[in-house]
């Protein structure tokens, strides 16, 4: 009887181990600190909560444009529009206020979080868009225009409240970490460059006249009005240019491995204040 | 005699101009290369690894086959498909490396 016990704990461990070895270990709160040490040890003199500031953290120059863009803000059309869409009732008669806790208000910070009713990252975007679809409306396009409006408007009902991303014990919510993960860190396009080659690797260096935002923090400032594009843009617009400018063909706008993305680095974020809509060169 | 020689280097040289066009690619040599690229593309779309430049030599291999321009056509399609096929090595590599840029 013993004798089998151990041949049974034998096969066990030996199928076990190579599993083990082979899949590595998910531990987000690790990730997190080391993500924070990394970037605060490498950039000593920029205060944590400044990181969301992205290129403006890493250089004076242009944090002295900044402050003169802001006096006259580029994304305050984009408020305007947001707010009141945000209010606008439906052909139904119901709102945006009906399908998000607090009517939309304040409530940023908890975005994306993972649902563990249909096992997905739901993202802010994401679920503007499952409210329309539910209220019979025509979506909004990912990418700019009135998504980026309400989005942005959402954004600044939350300014100041600390990124808030729970991973809850769930296997399928650790495995979407997980995956973000992977998409930020693995290298894709033809010029074999991951998110994290400019944004970890980078952050801070120039690519031409630009500054790479640091990782941490970096989508606590979205939506974004930037000049370069002439207009507003959503995390699905920042991610799709991304992929392009390093010649890979962009995902769908809110694949679930961009959803995974942004619930990688939004973690990584945690603590760190909302500050969007943000305006960036 | 300096005459005749000169007319015959010409001659020759026509002969094998007329050699060369004779083994031109043909519209069956562009469809060849084309389903290979296109296959190959299609299979990098599908891991998500897809290069734009693949499918931009894919567009103008179509291009210039549509213009009757076979060599050109046959040169970008073959083109395409090495890069669709690089970038599925590429991802193939990345599914173990990714892991040692991780900031830890």
């Amino acid at each position: 009887m013993l004798r089998n016990c151990f041949i049974a704990l034998a096969i066990v461990l030996g199928t076990a181990q190579p599993l083990l070895a082979d899949t590595p270990k998910v531990d987000p709160q690790a990730d997190f600190k080391a993500f924070r040490e990394y970037f605060t040890k490498r950039f000593p003199n920029v205060q944590l909560n400044d990181f969301v500031n992205g290129p403006y953290s890493m250089d004076e120059g242009l944090r002295k444009q900044w402050k003169a863009i802001e006096e006259f803000p580029p994304y305050e059309f984009a408020l305007e529009r947001g707010k009141e869409l945000l209010s606008k009732p439906f052909k139904n008669g119901k709102t945006f206020a009906d399908c998000f806790p607090n009517k939309g208000i304040g409530i940023r910070q908890n975005y994306p979080y993972f649902d563990t009713k249909s096992g997905k990252v739901i993202t802010l975007e994401l679920a503007v868009n499952q409210c329309l679809e539910k209220n019979g409306e025509k979506q909004y396009d990912y990418k700019k225009d009135d998504m980026a409006a309400v989005t942005a408007y959402m954004a600044y009902t939350s300014r100041g409240k600390p990124m808030d991303i729970k991973i809850p014990d769930d296997p399928r919510a650790l495995a979407a970490y997980k995956k973000g993960a992977e998409y930020f860190y693995t290298r894709r396009g033809q010029l074999n460059f991951s998110c994290a080659s400019c944004h970890v690797q980078s952050a801070g260096d120039h690519i031409r006249s630009e500054v790479l935002a640091p990782a941490l923090g970096i989508l606590n400032a979205m939506p974004i009005y930037r000049s370069a594009w002439g207009g507003m843009g959503t995390i699905s617009r920042r991610f799709t240019s991304c992929n392009s400018q390093v010649r890979a063909t962009p995902l769908k706008p809110q694949d679930e491995l961009y959803r995974d993305v942004e619930y990688y680095l939004s973690y990584m974020a945690n603590g760190l204040p909302i500050v969007g809509p943000g305006a960036r060169p | 005699m300096h005459n005749r020689v000169l007319i015959g280097t010409a001659v020759a040289l026509s002969l094998t101009g007329m050699t060369t066009v004779a083994v031109a690619a043909s519209a069956d040599d562009f469809k060849a290369a084309y389903a290979k690229a296109e296959a190959a593309s299609k299979k990098s779309l599908e891991m998500k690894t897809q290069w734009t430049t693949a499918v931009a030599e894919l567009k103008a291999a179509k291009k210039a086959a549509d213009a009757g321009k076979y060599d050109e056509a046959v040169k970008l399609a073959t083109h395409a498909q090495a890069l669709a096929n690089a970038s599925i090595e590429q991802a193939k590599e990345q599914e173990k490396l990714w892991a040692d840029a991780v900031v830890r």
